[in-house]
């Protein structure tokens, strides 16, 4: 039944965890050979990460067998995982940033000769693995000075220095570009064909599409079906996740009105965005394409006083717009759902309500400055209501929600400043197929209503599904405006690598779509 | 996935626990310990430092940590009576002197921070070079020596009581509930907790985080002033080198057993008014069963800890 054949190098025995008496994981058996790769799919709370951390020793199973190499294993011991060989890439890189790239590759292993660090057959063998993964990094660098995906590249390596024999991938291409993603799976195709044994785990069902031989659903900590990926489509393996059948991902579009809410002539940041120029109509999707650091980001930061604009104009409904902070920001209608929902959405330390209502408290408070929180739970609840955001009670922190529901919760509190303009940054990052059909029908909802919106993304189903226009960029300059016949994805991909420039029509002079 | 325990919340009762068993072993310990003067002595031994921990509260949620205090005291105390001095022993003298402390109290609040928000220095360093500064000046003026009032009015208020109970014990009180409003029911007490929680997301969030950080430390400096104000009217005096002293200790002591997390972020200020009270509960006690007064920084300095190994605790177990 495996992949290649051959004596099963782990096998997996009705494993089970419970949580204080609460089942998390239930009944499940598999086999993993050398030289296979392994999906493993499932919304959030299906089981996938936990299991992981059990293979991994990092949990402690409550019931179920394990045998590597035929041999039984012993568990919950993480140095146990380790020295056979089972190494896991976590979501969150584990990297230090204050080192550099063969330091942190060899964190913990240093390569020693007497007392003292062997520093230079450390960086050797560095630039040995790089070599081998094909990536051009110096390994004296300052890890803070890379890429996200030249990080990722570094965990490789650092993963291929413990001689892994299970190698454990949650979500890697989660912060990769496509042409990055291309070079992943290469390297993760010879891994497999020096016969490491590889679980990939991911939201992305094409790419477990293409790589995995086998592909295994988890849902609600359960066993739900384990196949040869040729007999398995997309379709049904998002039909089998959420259980059930899927309507369509993405809603009808709208024909947006022809009154620009926002325009932007030749914005400029030192260094960063060159001359940016687009507009914004009521009630369009105007989407953000581009590579990793292309600048999509920045000029969102831009529009809301984040950074300082060395040259162009801001225009907001016709109206010249000075924005110097993101008050002022918020004044004038703008509001932004950021990329980095932890780091900038939302407090994981406080509860629904009080994140709601974070930008617009002072629409809660009364004469005297005092906060009304009977008014401020009111307005979460239904707000809870609206987007179905599953929480305990209003007052439960953050951090215990999944990732769709915080996204849930980060989306209201944008909402709650009444926004007219709606800048939303990677807003189905890590979250699952339910939640992001929630998303975008509610995005859908939006603009129908009048609202503009302008959507970063660097999934291309996304914005090829939701947008009316695209703005493409590569390195902080806008290489083109596609609408129409001209927004698909090779289109886009030409002017993100910055291969095709489009000349760009000046604002107003659109056609129809 | 770790489904959390609802059990029993450390944080917001730990304090209050820790409170009730020590009020407990402490009356069967001492006879006294449960009568009215003793338990007024010891408020209004705490009062002082208690005073400045409800500033220091907000500091410390906000982030940051203001060593300062105990050297501010000696500054804004010794110009007080200056400037009491200076314009008569009588009630105008009085009331524009508390107003001089506070303006010097809240401008070195402005001070710290601007250098912390704006110039991007860590507090602990500013406030570090403002403890030595402050306390420097002090010196300077008084001559290293004492900073004495002529008023008969003045140790009036210090010394006085209201209702049976002293004047210190009820501005100890009273701000106490106005600083609980302040952080619990106003736009300005939720910031300070978003911006030590995640500073960058109180940024994105509109949160206008420079002045509101600063404004913690203004808040410090008006504690400060008021609870110099209150010692200064006690002696009728100040002692430029003794005033103050381990007075950030104290004060830091307080915020930190009350449940507060110097990773800020969260905190009560019923928890350091409790916090403020445990200590000093412990040094009454100590006082009362004759332990050496030099042993008595050993047994704060085990509370301190201890308080903050219980917090990690429960950290941990989630």
């Amino acid at each position: 039944m495996a992949g290649s054949g051959g004596a099963p190098l782990l096998k997996v025995v009705s494993a089970c965890k419970e949580f204080s008496g609460v089942r998390v994981l239930g009944n499940v058996s598999f086999e993993l050979s050398a030289g296979e790769i392994l999906g493993i799919i499932g919304e959030n709370g299906a089981g996938k990460s936990t299991l992981l951390k059990i293979i991994s020793g990092i949990y402690t199973p409550t019931s179920g067998e394990f045998f590597f190499d035929g041999e039984p294993m012993r568990t919950g011991s993480a140095a146990e995982a380790k020295r056979l060989g089972i190494t896991l890439i976590p979501q969150e890189f584990n990297l230090v940033k204050d080192l550099n790239v063969f330091e942190n590759i060899f964190l913990g292993t240093e390569l020693r000769s007497g007392p003292l660090l062997d520093k230079k057959a450390m960086a050797a063998e560095a630039k040995r693995l790089l070599d081998r993964l094909g990536v051009a990094i110096d390994p004296r660098e300052k890890m803070e000075n890379l890429s996200v995906a030249q990080k990722q590249m570094v965990e490789f390596a650092k993963a291929l220095s413990r001689k892994s024999r299970v190698l454990i991938m949650d979500e890697p291409t989660t912060v990769l570009t496509p042409p990055d993603v291309r070079m992943l799976f290469s390297i993760i195709g010879s891994l497999r064909d020096e016969g490491v044994a590889i679980i990939y785990i991911s939201h992305k069902l094409r790419e477990v599409k293409e790589i995995c031989d086998r592909v295994m659903v988890l849902r609600d900590g359960e066993f739900v079906s384990l196949d040869k990926t040729e007999d398995l489509g997309v379709h049904e393996m998002a039909t089998r996740m959420v259980g059930r059948e899927l309507s369509q991902l993405f809603p009808p579009k709208n024909q947006p009105s022809g009154e620009v809410v926002l325009s932007v002539e030749n914005l400029s940041v030192e260094g960063l965005l060159s001359s940016i120029s687009f507009s914004l109509r009521r009630g369009e999707i105007l989407g953000f394409s581009g590579l990793m650091g292309a600048g999509r980001t920045e000029v969102a930061e831009t529009l809301l006083g984040l950074r300082r604009k060395t040259s162009g104009r801001v225009r907001v409904k016709g109206k010249e717009a000075e924005i110097r902070t993101p008050s002022d920001a918020v004044k004038l209608g703008i509001s932004y759902l950021s990329e980095d929902r932890q780091g900038k959405g939302i407090l994981v330390k406080f509860g629904i309500s009080s994140n709601i209502s974070l930008v617009s408290l002072a629409r809660y408070c009364g004469v005297a400055g005092v906060i009304n929180k009977k008014m401020e739970r009111e307005q979460a609840s239904e707000y809870v209501r609206e987007f179905s955001i599953k929480a305990a009670s209003l007052s439960t922190n953050l951090e215990f929600f999944s990732g769709g529901n915080q996204q849930k919760v980060s989306l209201a509190k944008c909402m709650d400043t009444g926004p007219e303009i709606l800048i939303i940054d990677e807003p189905t990052r890590g979250i699952d197929v339910n939640a992001k059909r929630e998303i975008y029908l509610f995005i859908h909802t939006l603009v129908e209503k009048g609202l503009s919106c302008i959507l970063i993304s660097s999934e291309l189903e996304e914005i090829l599904g939701l947008c009316h226009r695209t703005v493409v960029m590569h390195e902080g300059r806008v290489s083109g405006i596609l609408e129409g016949e001209h927004l698909n994805e090779e289109e886009i991909m030409f002017h993100a690598t910055g291969l095709k420039e489009s000349v760009l029509r000046s604002v107003g002079q659109r056609t129809d779509i | 996935m770790e489904k959390r325990k609802f059990a029993f919340d450390l944080g917001r009762f730990g304090p209050f626990a820790a409170l009730f068993v020590l009020v407990v072993i402490s009356s069967f310990a001492s006879p006294y310990f449960l009568q009215t003067r003793n338990i007024l002595n010891i408020l209004r031994q705490v009062s002082y430092t208690g005073i400045i921990a409800l500033g220091m509260t907000f500091v410390i949620i906000s982030g940051g940590i203001d060593l300062s205090v105990g050297s501010l005291t000696a500054l804004v105390g010794g110009v007080m009576i200056l400037v009491l001095n200076a314009l008569g022993a009588g009630w105008w003298g009085i009331i524009v002197a508390l107003g001089a402390g506070l303006l010097i109290g809240a401008a070195s609040g402005v001070f710290t921070g601007v250098l912390v928000t704006r110039m991007r220095i860590a507090p602990f360093i500013v406030t570090l070079g403002t403890m030595a500064i402050y306390r420097s000046l002090a010196l300077y003026i008084s001559g290293a020596g004492e900073f004495r009032s002529q008023s008969s009015l003045f140790p009036e208020i210090g010394m006085g009581m209201w209702m049976g109970v002293p004047v210190p014990v009820w501005v100890f009180f009273t701000l106490a509930a106005v600083c609980a409003l302040l952080l619990n029911w106003t736009r300005f007490g939720r910031h300070i907790c978003a911006i030590g929680s995640n500073e960058r997301v109180a940024e994105y969030s509109a949160i206008r985080i420079n002045f509101v950080r600063s404004m913690a430390y203004v808040l410090c400096g008006i504690t400060v002033a008021i609870s110099s104000f209150l010692l200064a009217a006690r002696l009728n005096s100040v002692s430029s080198t003794n005033i103050g002293i381990n007075f950030e200790l104290d004060a830091i002591a307080a915020v930190i057993i009350g449940g507060t997390a110097m990773t800020g972020g969260s905190g009560s200020i019923s928890g350091t008014l409790v916090g403020a009270v445990i200590l000093g509960i412990v040094n009454n006690m100590l006082n009362m069963l004759g332990v050496s007064p030099y042993l008595q920084g050993t047994v704060k300095g085990v509370v301190i800890i201890i308080a903050v190994l219980i917090q990690h605790k429960r950290r941990d177990s989630r």
